[in-house]
């Protein structure tokens, strides 16, 4: 690790010119802070947090600027989601952690979270409540700020979405995912989720209801695009400039969807066919610009024969669209040339709200990246951190 | 009687060991998590079966289910299972 380790966070100096920054940095061995100016110079690192504990996602409360939340579990134990009200100093864990109903009799099989993977807040005009999804596939609801969790029969206990998510054994290698929860912008009532495996859907009334979204996305070939559980969403992002369209990076390619919450929205138009071919459009994760609905960022990887994941010829880098997905361009000054077969997951690259935004990313080797410049230049800000699952970055007020 | 606790839930117990009661392993999670909220659902999914890397002794004797029958007398023992990487 490049930064010095500290036990409690530096503060440094505010100015009207800077912003103070934190990223939120997610391991197979424990969670990190790193906490940097706003001009991105210095870092310093805050932890580890649970050290040994499988942290899948850790997420920073935007409507207060220090409830962090971190889903948890360890090898052993079971799953738990921990809360801080102080920006980390302190945690106290769920007094109800996410957990499936109990099956109803002659009903659908029962279930157990295995992990919590994904972490939502809620809506602005609804302090408290954050979304969480699960492995395997769950969607659940907490109106306390994280301290007891509901699950949403709509979704857990229907037996539509059952056949959909299939079994354990028809998910991703380290189970099947329900993730890339969004609320809308403009209306809180207005949900979606992805499942790998099992479709994108999306409510209107809160999550009672739900339908699919998934017009337009490709299935592997040879099997039918309109059976749902043959689709493999990785994430989806909605535009905070333009709430109307989405981006997706899916295992079939990468999409962009205009008219998001309109009557006949879609379909999902493949916007990744005009990347290289060489370097092709599968990858985990894609990333909106703040302020540009134009602009998104990917990071490929090898989604060849018996699918590598890993960085296609072992040379890193991300790629950018400037015009909604008509061209892109390679980003890749300051990554390693050659040799490098890492993965980046589906939620370890971010980026921040700056005037000029930078990316973030951390990789299966333990390493964070920053890419300064919208990407243009990247610097390695730690390394030989344990495999990172995923990294957030907030700015504190 | 007594229970034996694994460094991995000392966070919740603060050592081991540590006294429950029960007439059943289910009855005896049941008092730890009255003792110690949050232990149960670590070690007890939400069907009501052990975790796959937990193990339980009883006595000596391992046993996975969790309706096996107490004695007052038992000693039981909370165990993390090889794994890991």
């Amino acid at each position: 690790m490049t930064a010095q380790p500290r036990t409690r966070p530096a503060r440094p100096a505010r100015s009207a010119a800077t912003t103070r920054l934190v990223l939120l940095v997610a391991t197979r061995k424990g969670a990190w802070l790193l906490h940097g100016d706003g001009r991105r110079k210095a870092w310093t690192v805050d932890g580890p947090h649970f050290l040994g504990h499988v942290v899948s996602h850790l997420v920073l409360d935007p409507r207060d600027g220090r409830t962090l939340l971190a889903a948890v579990k360890t090898g052993h134990l079971g799953p738990t989601v921990f809360r801080s009200t102080n920006l980390g100093r302190t945690w106290k864990e769920a007094k109800q952690p996410p957990a499936f109903a109990k099956p109803a009799e002659g009903g659908l099989p029962g279930r157990a979270v295995d992990h919590t993977f994904w972490l939502t807040p809620g809506h602005a005009r609804q302090p408290g409540r954050w979304y969480a999804g699960t492995s395997p596939q769950g969607l659940f609801r907490s109106d306390d700020g994280g301290d007891t969790w509901a699950p949403l029969a709509s979704v857990n206990d229907d037996a539509r979405f059952r056949e959909w998510m299939g079994t354990v054994q028809d998910g991703t290698p380290d189970g099947p995912k329900l993730h890339s929860i969004v609320v809308d912008a403009r209306d809180p009532e207005h949900l979606l989720f992805a499942m790998s495996g099992g479709g994108v859907h999306e409510s209107r009334d809160g999550g009672q209801c739900w339908s699919t979204l998934i017009q337009g996305l490709q299935v592997v070939e040879g099997f039918d695009p309109a059976t749902v559980t043959f689709h493999d969403p990785h994430c989806v992002r909605q535009c905070p400039s333009r709430p109307d369209r989405l981006y997706q990076q899916n295992h079939c390619g990468i999409y962009r969807l205009d008219g998001w919450g309109d009557a006949g929205a879609g379909p999902w138009q493949r916007i990744g066919l005009r990347m290289p071919k060489r370097t092709g459009d599968i990858g985990f994760p894609i990333v909106v610009h703040p302020r540009d609905a134009d602009t998104a960022w990917v990071f490929p990887m090898d989604g060849q024969t018996v699918w590598p994941r890993t960085s296609p010829g072992g040379r890193p880098a991300a790629y950018v669209t400037r015009n909604a997905g008509r061209t892109w361009q390679r980003l890749d000054q300051g990554l390693p040339e050659s040799q490098a077969w890492w993965t980046v997951k589906r939620q370890a690259m971010t980026v921040d709200a700056q005037a000029k935004p930078a990316l973030y990313l951390g990789n299966t080797g333990g390493e964070l990246w920053i890419g300064d410049d919208e990407g243009a230049r990247w610097r390695c800000l730690a390394r030989h951190l344990p495999e990172i699952y995923a990294v957030e970055v907030a700015a504190l007020g | 009687m007594k229970v034996l606790v694994p460094g991995a839930l000392h966070s919740y117990t603060r050592g081991s060991p540590v006294q429950a009661e029960g007439a059943t392993l289910a009855a005896l999670f049941d008092d730890l998590e009255r003792r110690y909220p949050g232990l149960r659902f670590r070690v007890v999914d939400e069907l009501g079966r052990l975790r796959p890397n937990m193990r339980i002794f009883v006595s000596g004797l391992g046993v996975r289910d969790l309706a096996h029958a107490l004695r007052p007398d038992d000693e039981v023992a909370i165990v993390l299972a090889l794994s890991g990487g």
